[in-house]
């Protein structure tokens, strides 16, 4: 068992001049064969392997990445957590999932910095009135907290907001959820990994996966850069990847990866205590605790793997948060950049079995992963090992784009987060 | 920010351009006689190649005019613009993994 | 004089032009020509701030973009602006400047208390605490965050205005030093169109700094004034100073920020303050030099300790010492430089402390010529001084390179040039995701394989560090870039010049100190973000070893110079650490801005109104006029009701809605999208976009239509007129005229390019007023020349008249259940037929209204609105419109309907609702449950899509979605509203709540 991160072990660790803390995670060489192999060493990949150690008791259980952990879209989001979503299948698997954050810094013994700060979205006309009504109604009946903000209110929380905004989207109102807030990326993956590796999960790194090895439509194990390893049962958990890793196996998905545009400012002193987030105007906005403001803007149209900044959104979004905020026009930004998103034709995620037995699929959260991470692993490890969806994720089949079950949050994911 | 060059206006600013998704996925002629899943593959189902692919774009703020593009969905290196109904050009598969 | 450690004369500065400025309140002179930071050294100031973590006292450490120490909040509310680099900064009278991060004053900073605490809170600390109890975070976080951030956002509304254009050129040539000069001279010689981008508001590069190089026999800087005058002779060469290349996107594309004004005393009202270029680009050569990085040694952050180069821009180019008394600590030949340069400036340096074995090389030989004492194979093992370095302590390196031996000598002095060699500048060649390679000689990366064919790199970016390998190479490149855009003028003719690089060096990558690492001192590898050897080490150590884990854990690397000083050196200590070779370990992503950016930019003139187009209608200045409030609806601006004498929306909903009822009412209806569609094959496709029936409509007449997606879902409906035998005109609703035309389009020419069909937007081309009700008829026979009878233009009729004189298009089509025509009209007559329709309606008390009465006037008539009652998840059987729904033929979606799901009995669908009190009105977006639970969560059958009360039904009526909807009919069910209070409703007959025969509309 590993020592325990505290304020005492911190002070004890001064002593030796931090000289004598072990690591946080061991990196592995993969062993021949695996229970469960993950691929994907990303939030949802490495929640996964925890999730499958600690609540069912798998822990001969790797986790194989191509890069470094946390890399992907872990690594490059613009952290918010929220659980207001308005259809009740979407509502129940994120609330879960923030039930998890609520207490995960003390059940990973790793501090993810989960600060439930607030998530506001703003209404600018009467239709988004109309449906910020509609999902607060809907949010509170589900047992999520969401309340309505009148303008005046709005001010108090966000003073520095122009609620006029230049007069073409003035803020009518907005839902607040104050449970929801925002989290530290990084830690999150290192959290996972620290608490996975503890229970028995090994840690592959710059480790790409060539391909699947699929005998008698069961999968069998995974090639990798690091040799074949056998698996009994495959997850893949390689979000803007997720169709490279379908096509191997021999079927297609109803994604497509999109780069998506996020910056950052310079930091400053606290301004902004909240997350303010507009459908209208494609922006949402809070500032990190070393005090950047973090900027997430929409996606660009078409399929890119580059994961590289752009101008044209960037540009769009910034004009709208000129708007919002005309105090920031003088804040200048420090670093752009371009995650992969998967989108799913009705902006929701598939947590499912596939065509090939043995083999599970967890993707297309287009811009909103992050804050499903906990809720994600949970529910998808317990598909894994149970070869059946949990209530919570049934309803995010392969399936539905077959049947018509689509489950459309593009009300409440127009905007990106 | 892509150059695109409309074969019917020249190069412009990918700004001017809508994305309409891969290219030659037909709309079934009898829709009727498909199954479910047959269904769902032309209207949902998609390559999403990381390589080259061949995609529709709409001079959205020109021409109005649609037309393919083979590109490389890592560089973005354009490789081929062609009229709708045309066969893709021979290109090199490129695929990434 | 400016400043008691000014030169008397020489540099780039005008000595006969002083400036005013003040510094934390403090009032100080300074020179036309100098930065912040070479003011603040003319007057002895090195103490500028704090660090981020320890609050240490921190100096000016270079004279650059790289600089990670003098961030200052520059102006007064609300122009006032955090975390700008001194060194950057043009000085101009008045100007005020502050110190950040530190509290009370820069000089005593309560926070600096950290530092006493350094060893509890080493990198990564907060990952492994502030845990306990799990609600405390936020009491936690509170402190972090003030403890945190850098400078001030500013509390106001900028005032200030930005811009941005577009350029295309033949050449862009980024940077204006020796190889940036060669390059855009051999390029606009050539004849190309050339953009030469320089971040100075001076053109040189390094040559500014330097105090002796020759250039074809002449001082350099005499060469640079002569290139600058041709090249701005040359009509297709343009120069952009003060401008940064921040970015390097696809296909040639660049992102430039051009500072306009900021270095102006009093900007011009015409002038924007930041413009941003978009640059599109054929061909690129990069020319950005190179950035020295210093020595990571033991309190190598102390005010006065400085890079070697910096050193000799403020005594070359500024003309100012930055101390009195100095040593030199270098591992290169380039070190020399500034020892050199200092003798000259009368700097006494004390000594060059040289990690080689054997100082050799030209100005290592010039600097022992000089006798200057030379203390080589030794090193700095610390410094002392609290606000300003006071001395350094050196020892001998042992034979590794790893550890000292023997005594310590200390030496007195105020400042230290340190130079650990030179990284080439490859942001933007990185960006463009150009290879790099290592270049083990120089111990730097250099550019290797560009991505894009059309980029070059040359001179010191490029990894060739002599003068005159940079006018070659920048000559060589600009001519080969021309010649790639078809202007070829042949090999170029270089200028010459003595080719010296830095070499021969040294490299160490973290200096061994007496006292082991971590303990008692500290080496800075990232001075901003207070990230320390010990850090980097630690991070290792405990399993975060890939080089963006080592970044992200202890943050090195991600201040606001963005890794430009340090993570080279980071990238050196961990290779060490591993006993890797370094370029194994690789380079963290470089990311756009090269450096910061402002945020207005990215807006330029897109802000306010202009943010988005305000669509008007050709009435909107009437509407205006008479009282009108408006509501946006997508980009239009709509009259929503017009409140008379006082009244509130409900007021003026209701005796709006009654006199559409009861006599006439009036709607500026012209937003609705239209489309024209001719061709001899218009019919076919409608009747494959709708889902109804299309072939057999008659000349004349108009059908209502629902359009789907290929996934069943409804996207929009309208009513079309076929106006000709092959001339149709399509309605849309107001917000979707874009995507539907879009979508008609994509099918026409990519689907069905055998259709023989024109699709063109009419929507402005025509104003659209609308009059609804009993007298609708009688107002219309007054204005217009129309046959009206019922039997010559029915309901869903049209006609071709004059109305008010106009031609006129009249439909004769109701969205409110009344008799109702729908006149058209050529957009430029709208507001001379609106008036002629309100006049001559006065007789009949003619009532304009707005979108909220249309709404309820509908709502009474159970009419959907496309957006209000769909949301992208409701079929056409989900709103019991399966009438419209041809059994016969297909259209597109038309089998999505008959999907596993589309078929299951408890689908949304949509049904009417009247609560049990009649008063009652139900808020929109309000859940239904059948059953109402102590508490949540309870199932929710839907949702209340429309709600009002209705004066015409004597009562509210509600239109909602609800599960298994159609066969709920009768049954009661509840919304649990906000606030506890239950709302019990009836699911009715029929969600036509008003005239369910139609014969109003019909009469």
């Amino acid at each position: 068992m590993k020592p325990r991160y505290s304020v005492f072990s911190l002070l004890r660790n001064a002593l030796s001049y931090h000289e004598n803390w072990p690591q946080a995670w061991q990196s592995s060489e993969p062993k021949p064969r695996y229970d469960v192999v993950i691929v994907g060493g990303g939030g949802h990949g490495l929640a996964t392997a925890y999730y499958l150690a600690k609540n069912h008791g798998i822990t001969n259980v790797a986790v194989v990445e191509r890069g470094w952990l946390g890399g992907g879209n872990t690594g490059r989001n613009t952290t918010i957590v929220r659980s207001n979503y308005l259809w009740d299948q979407s509502a129940a698997l994120y609330e879960h999932a923030l039930k998890l954050w609520e207490g995960l810094s003390q059940d990973l013994n790793y501090n993810v910095m989960f600060s439930q700060r607030g998530v506001l979205n703003l209404a600018h006309n009467q239709h988004d009135l109309r449906e910020v009504s509609r999902r607060i109604n809907a949010n509170r009946l589900n047992g999520i907290d969401s309340e309505f903000l009148t303008p005046a209110q709005i001010k108090e929380m966000v003073p520095v907001i122009d609620l006029r905004a230049g007069g073409r989207y003035p803020v009518l109102g907005a839902s607040l959820q104050r449970r929801g807030g925002t989290a530290r990326h990084d830690a999150v993956a290192w959290g996972y990994a620290r608490a996975a590796g503890a229970r028995g999960v090994d840690i592959i790194q710059e480790c790409p996966v060539n391909g699947f090895r699929i005998e008698n439509g069961r999968v069998t194990g995974v090639e990798t850069g690091k040799g074949f390893i056998e698996a009994g049962k495959v997850g893949i958990v390689t979000a803007g990847h997720s169709s490279v890793m379908a096509n191997m196996a021999g079927f297609r998905l109803p994604v497509q990866s999109l780069p998506l545009q996020a910056l950052v400012s310079e930091p400053v002193k606290p301004v902004i205590d909240t997350v303010v987030m507009s459908g209208a105007v494609h922006a949402y906005i809070s500032q990190s605790d070393k005090g950047e403001l973090v900027i997430g803007a929409g996606v660009d149209s078409y399929i890119g793997y580059g994961q590289r900044g752009s101008l044209p959104v960037t540009e769009e979004t910034l004009a709208a948060i000129c708007e919002l905020f005309p105090l920031f026009r003088r804040m200048r930004m420090l670093r752009q950049w371009g995650g992969i998103v998967d989108v799913c034709p009705d902006a929701s995620p598939i947590l499912s079995k596939t065509p090939v037995e043995g083999l599970y699929l967890n993707c297309g959260w287009g811009t909103g992963g992050f804050k499903a991470t906990p809720g994600s692993g949970w529910v998808f490890a317990h598909t894994i090992a149970n070869d059946a969806p949990h209530e919570l994720n049934a309803a995010f089949s392969l399936d539905r784009f077959r049947s018509g079950f689509l489950i459309d949050e593009h009300g409440a994911a127009a905007v990106a987060h | 920010m892509l150059l695109i060059t409309c074969p019917y206006c020249g190069p412009r600013c990918e700004s001017e351009f809508s994305n309409g998704g891969e290219a030659h996925i037909e709309r079934p002629k009898d829709p009727a006689s498909l199954t479910d899943a047959e269904w769902a593959e032309f209207v949902f189902l998609r390559d999403n190649p990381k390589g080259l692919v061949l995609e529709r774009w709409n001079h959205a703020q020109g021409c109005r005019r649609w037309f393919n593009v083979a590109r490389d969905s890592v560089t973005y290196e354009i490789l081929a613009v062609y009229p709708m109904g045309s066969p893709p050009p021979a290109l090199e598969p490129r695929r990434y993994v | 004089m400016s400043g008691r450690m000014r030169l008397p004369h020489g540099g780039q500065v005008d000595h006969n032009k002083p400036l005013n400025f003040t510094f934390n309140g403090k009032s100080y002179r300074g020179l036309t020509g100098d930065s912040l930071a070479a003011a603040l050294l003319a007057n002895g100031v090195h103490l500028v701030g704090r660090s981020f973590k320890y609050h240490r006292p921190r100096g000016i450490v270079t004279a650059g973009p790289e600089e990670p120490n003098a961030l200052v909040q520059v102006g007064e509310d609300p122009r006032s602006d955090p975390n700008i680099k001194a060194t950057q900064l043009e000085l101009v009278e008045g100007l005020s400047a502050a110190s950040q991060n530190a509290w009370p004053s820069v000089e005593f900073d309560v926070g600096a208390i950290n530092s006493t605490a350094a060893r509890l809170i080493p990198a990564g600390f907060y990952y492994k605490t502030f845990m306990w109890p799990a609600s405390a975070w936020k009491t936690y976080e509170h402190f972090i965050r003030r403890a945190a951030g850098l400078g001030t956002s500013p509390s106001q509304r900028d005032p200030d205005r930005y811009d941005k254009t577009y350029a295309h050129c033949d050449v862009l040539v980024v940077g204006a030093g020796p190889a940036g000069l060669a390059a855009a001279l051999a390029a606009g010689r050539a004849g190309a169109r050339v953009v030469l981008v320089e971040q100075d508001h001076l053109l040189g590069g390094a040559l500014l700094s330097a105090s002796e190089e020759l250039i074809d026999g002449n001082p350099a800087l005499d060469w640079v004034r002569a290139a600058e005058t041709e090249l701005r002779q040359m009509p297709g060469v343009r120069i952009l100073t003060r401008t940064i290349a921040y970015g390097a996107f696809d296909h040639g594309f660049f992102g430039l920020m051009e500072n306009v004004t900021d270095h102006l005393e009093e900007a011009p009202e015409h002038l924007p303050r930041h413009r941003l270029w978009k640059l599109r680009t054929k061909q690129t050569v990069f020319c950005s030099g190179s950035i020295e990085r210093p020595l990571v040694f033991a309190d190598n952050d102390r005010p006065g300790v400085m890079t070697a180069s910096a050193v000799q821009s403020y005594v070359n180019r500024y003309a100012v010492k930055p101390g009195k008394r100095a040593v030199v600590f270098t591992n290169n030949d380039s070190g020399y430089g500034a020892a050199l340069d200092m003798v000259a400036a009368g700097i006494e340096v004390a000594a060059v402390v040289d990690a080689r074995p054997m100082a050799t090389g030209p100005l290592s030989e010039r600097a022992e010529a000089a006798g200057l004492r030379i203390l080589p194979d030794r090193v700095i093992v610390g410094t002392e001084g609290r606000k300003r370095v006071s001395k350094v302590r050196v020892a001998d390196l042992n034979a590794e390179g790893d550890g000292v031996v023997g005594a310590v000598e200390e030496i007195a002095c105020d400042l230290v040039a340190n130079s650990g060699g030179w990284n080439p500048t490859v942001h933007l060649f990185c960006q463009s995701k150009g290879k790099l390679r290592w270049d083990e000689t120089h111990a730097c990366f250099v550019p290797d394989q560009a991505m894009q064919a059309s980029q070059r790199s040359a001179g010191a970016a490029n990894g060739s560090f002599g003068l005159a390998s940079c006018l070659g190479e920048g000559a060589e490149a600009g001519a080969a870039a021309a010649a790639d855009t078809g202007f070829d003028a042949g090999a170029p003719v270089a200028a010459e010049a003595e080719d010296r690089d830095f070499l021969p060096g040294r490299w160490l990558w973290l200096v061994p100190s007496d006292k082991p690492l971590g303990k008692k001192a500290k080496h800075f590898v990232d001075q901003q973000n207070d990230v320390t050897a010990a850090d980097l080490k630690l991070a290792l150590r405990e399993g975060y070893i890939s080089i963006e884990h080592v970044k992200r854990y202890t943050t090195t690397g991600m201040a606001t110079d963005q890794g430009k000083l340090g993570n080279v050196n980071a990238i050196g200590i961990v290779a060490d650490a591993f006993g890797r070779p370094l370029p194994e370990v690789g380079v963290t992503t470089f990311r756009p801005p090269f450096t910061p950016v402002s945020f207005g930019i990215f807006a330029g003139r897109d802000v306010d109104d202009l943010l988005d187009p305000i669509r008007r209608t050709p009435m909107h200045a009437w509407h205006e006029r008479n009282g009108a409030l408006f509501e946006d609806v997508g980009q239009w601006r709509r009259p929503w009701y017009y409140p008379q004498y006082g009244e509130d929306m409900h007021g003026a909903v209701n005796r709006e809605v009654k006199a559409v009822r009861e006599s006439l009412g009036v709607l500026d209806a012209s937003t609705l999208g239209k489309i024209d569609i001719q061709g001899p094959d218009a019919a076919e496709f409608l009747n494959r976009v709708y889902t109804n029936a299309w072939l057999k409509l008659d000349v004349g007449r108009c059908r209502y239509g629902l359009m789907l997606g290929e996934d069943g879902m409804v996207m929009d409906d309208g009513v079309t007129t076929r106006l000709g035998e092959q001339h149709f005109l399509m309605t849309t609703t107001t917000g979707n005229a874009a995507p539907v035309l879009a979508h008609l389009e994509d099918y026409l020419q990519t689907e069905w390019p055998d259709l023989k069909v024109y699709l063109t937007s009419v929507t402005e081309q025509f104003a659209t007023i609308t009059l609804s009700g009993p007298n609708a008829r009688r107002l219309m026979a007054e204005i217009s020349d129309a046959e009206l009878s019922p039997n010559a233009l029915p309901h869903m009729g049209f006609t071709a008249a004059r109305v008010a004189g106009v031609p006129a298009r009249i439909f004769r089509i109701s969205f409110t259940g009344e008799l109702s025509y729908e006149i058209n009209v050529p957009a430029s007559f709208g507001m001379a037929v609106w008036q002629t329709v309100m006049t001559a309606g006065e007789r009949y008390g003619i009532t304009p209204y707005g979108t909220e009465s249309m709404h309820v006037l509908r709502a009474e008539k159970g009419y959907i609105i496309v957006g209000q009652e769909t949301d992208g998840s409701v079929n056409p059987l989900d709103l019991d419109m399966g009438w419209i729904v041809s059994k016969t033929k297909d259209f597109i979606g038309k089998r999505s309907l008959t999907r596993e799901d589309m078929l299951k009995p408890d689908r949304k669908q949509l049904v009417g609702i009247l609560t049990k009190d009649p008063e009652e009105v139900l808020p929109e977006g309000a859940q239904l449950v059948e059953q109402v639970l102590k508490e949540p969560p309870m199932p929710m059958l839907g949702h209340v899509t429309s709600s009002y009360h209705s004066p015409n039904c004597g009562r509210s009526i509600a239109m909602a979605l609800v599960k298994g909807g159609l066969a709920k009919k009768g049954e009661t069910l509840f919304a649990p509203l906000e606030g506890g209070k239950v709302v019990p409703c009836v699911v009715a007959d029929s969600p036509v709540f008003f005239d369910p025969d139609g014969e109003r509309m019909r009469g």
